[in-house]
């Protein structure tokens, strides 16, 4: 900006109020920053992490039981309320889901990332950007719907496993204790193949990455000085591909976290954090506790964040 | 990495089998919006009829939801537009106190789950005294939105050259004229790619609204109001196909502004 206060050396001030009001803010580049920023600081830094602080304030607060209504002083209590049987459960059990979700995010991403990256050109490269696209774009609540119809007892999961004869497996799955449940649209395992499902792109995106900077030379180099295919895996690929699935992680396990819609319509009536967040602020209208819910996801992501840039996650976003 | 070999069976079957298990179930909406089947979810469909779009497109409490969805959406993406601007242009373009700052904050209501922005927006509203409107919705989702745009826009304008700026104004153009001829040309597509994007995800934003809504519904809240208590099946089927369109054509759209807007003018002095 500093040549332009060369401008009116040479041309007069031009005659209007806009364009006299336009050059004098730019002939003022700290006021013309300062213009250009103070939007965004009212809006993000004043309203939005004023309500983020005030929400954070609200978790120090606690709840008399009696009356019901919020106590404003100081205390840890509802922090404690926290490591009760009831709430530690719903905790254990999304972080367990989260970690799940990421783990099979990660197994099925794999190859579809590496076939991408290494074999799939022309026509079929674009067939695997749609593929990963459309349902990373695909409305959510769509995708959820979706899965309604497909793990419906009348729908077609059902019915392929019926044609195939393998309807024993399906009723020895949904058999199995905690997983299990009265049909796949009630029970963890269905809400896990949701989550996956919903999530998968997130995973794909960042280790086809990678896996896109990865040399193709230095595969045939280690075929060459006699590594099997199982070894160029394990000790060339893998470790090169291991910040994308980092990075990956990172979506996968924070969106699970903090989702409460998919177990509400995917799932048994046992909670999760999301869930218990919204009930406690909704129908409990237990504020305190709903805060000092939502301070969990974000202290495990501070955890996970940490430990995933020590793996350089970041350099492969 | 890309080699001219021969991919190994179990490689193929396992890439084209993920595939299939990411576009299967979206193939499925498209089915079932046909099917003549009213009460469950039955596979294969009975038959194939045309009726139920007739019937949505009658639905008065759909138009309503559509009619607020595209409102929230278009004037999200208008103030999005207008302060993500303002941000990358000056993230981009100048140092000052507080830039790192404001290029964290940008990105934090959409790296928080969205559950944390829709209750502090809630409590924020509930402590000012805001009655929720359709306001309420529109600031919620611009706040996110915002991240959108900002990121298209700085990225643009770090591609474009800041001569091009000194050279309009050493030939003797004034700020707006800049702005008008010089700038918006270089970051409209940009802009356009953004907004596009934005859109989209102010249309199918569910999780801040249940907080921010009151007691309007937007078309994603109608569809999640079905999905807990399912009432219509056979419209919603439709319904959730339109949505895949409405929320699809935009982003292909967007794909394809920003795949040639790669070399810009001026970036090579």
């Amino acid at each position: 900006m500093s040549r332009a206060a060369a401008a009116p050396a040479i041309f007069a001030p031009r005659a209007g109020l806009a364009a006299g009001l336009a050059d004098w803010v730019l002939l003022h580049p700290r006021m013309f920053v300062f213009l250009l920023v103070l939007p965004i600081t009212l809006w993000l830094g004043i309203v939005y992490i004023g309500a983020l602080i005030a929400l954070l304030i609200q978790s120090f607060f606690s709840i008399d039981e009696f009356s019901g209504m919020v106590v404003r002083e100081f205390t840890l209590k509802t922090y404690g309320e926290l490591f009760r049987p009831y709430n530690l459960d719903i905790i254990l059990r999304t972080v367990a889901m989260a970690a799940a979700v990421t783990a099979a995010a990660a197994v099925l991403a794999f190859p579809i990332a590496y076939f991408a990256a290494r074999y799939a050109r022309g026509k079929w490269k674009a067939l695997f950007y749609i593929g990963v696209m459309l349902p990373l774009w695909s409305s959510y609540l769509v995708k959820v719907y979706a899965w309604k119809l497909v793990l419906a007892r009348e729908g077609i999961l059902n019915w392929l496993f019926a044609k195939a004869h393998l309807t024993w497996l399906l009723d020895a799955v949904l058999a199995i204790p905690v997983i299990g449940g009265n049909s796949l649209s009630v029970s963890y395992a269905g809400t896990f193949l949701v989550f996956l499902y919903i999530w998968l792109p997130y995973m794909i995106i960042p280790v086809q990455a990678a896996l896109e900077r990865v040399p193709g030379p230095l595969l045939e180099a280690a075929a060459d000085l006699g590594a099997t295919p199982r070894q160029s895996f394990s000790l060339v690929l893998l470790p090169l591909a291991l910040p994308g699935i980092a990075a990956g992680s990172i979506f996968t396990f924070s969106l699970t976290l903090g989702d409460y819609i998919v177990p509400q319509i995917v799932g048994n009536s046992r909670l999760f954090i999301g869930q218990a967040v919204y009930t406690q602020q909704g129908t409990a209208g237990n504020i305190p506790l709903a805060a000092a819910f939502t301070v969990v996801p974000i202290a495990i992501m501070g955890l996970y964040l940490w430990g995933a840039r020590r793996m350089g996650a970041f350099d492969a976003l | 990495m890309p080699s001219d070999a021969r991919a190994p069976l179990g490689l193929k079957l396992a890439a084209f089998g993920g595939l299939a298990f990411l576009l299967a179930p979206i193939a499925l909406i498209f089915l079932y919006a046909f099917s003549t089947e009213e009460k469950s979810f039955q596979w294969p469909p009975p038959g194939f009829t045309l009726k139920w779009i007739g019937v949505t497109l009658e639905r008065t409490d759909l138009w309503e939801a559509l009619v607020l969805s595209l409102k929230v959406a278009a004037i999200s993406t208008a103030l999005a537009l207008v302060l993500g601007t303002l941000t990358a242009a000056a993230v981009a373009r100048s140092r000052f106190f507080g830039r790192e700052t404001i290029s964290l904050l940008v990105i934090l209501p959409i790296a928080l789950p969205g559950i944390i922005t829709g209750i502090s927006l809630r409590s924020a509203f509930s402590l000012l005294d805001i009655p929720f409107s359709t306001w309420t919705i529109v600031l919620g989702h611009a706040t996110f939105c915002i991240v959108i745009v900002y990121n298209n826009a700085v990225a643009r304008f770090r591609r474009t050259s800041g001569a091009l700026i000194d050279a309009a104004m050493d030939l003797g153009a004034d700020g707006l004229q800049t702005f008008r001829l010089v700038v918006l040309p270089n970051i409209a597509t940009a802009l356009l790619a953004g907004g596009m994007l934005a859109f989209a995800l102010s249309f199918d934003e569910v999780i801040v609204t249940t907080f921010t809504a009151g007691n309007q519904a937007t078309l994603p809240i109608w569809m999640l109001e079905e999905l807990v208590r399912p009432r219509q099946r056979p419209v919603t089927n439709v319904v959730a196909m339109a949505v895949v369109l409405v929320t699809v054509l935009p982003i292909l759209a967007a794909y394809y502004l920003t795949r040639d807007g790669e070399h810009t003018a001026g970036a090579d002095r």
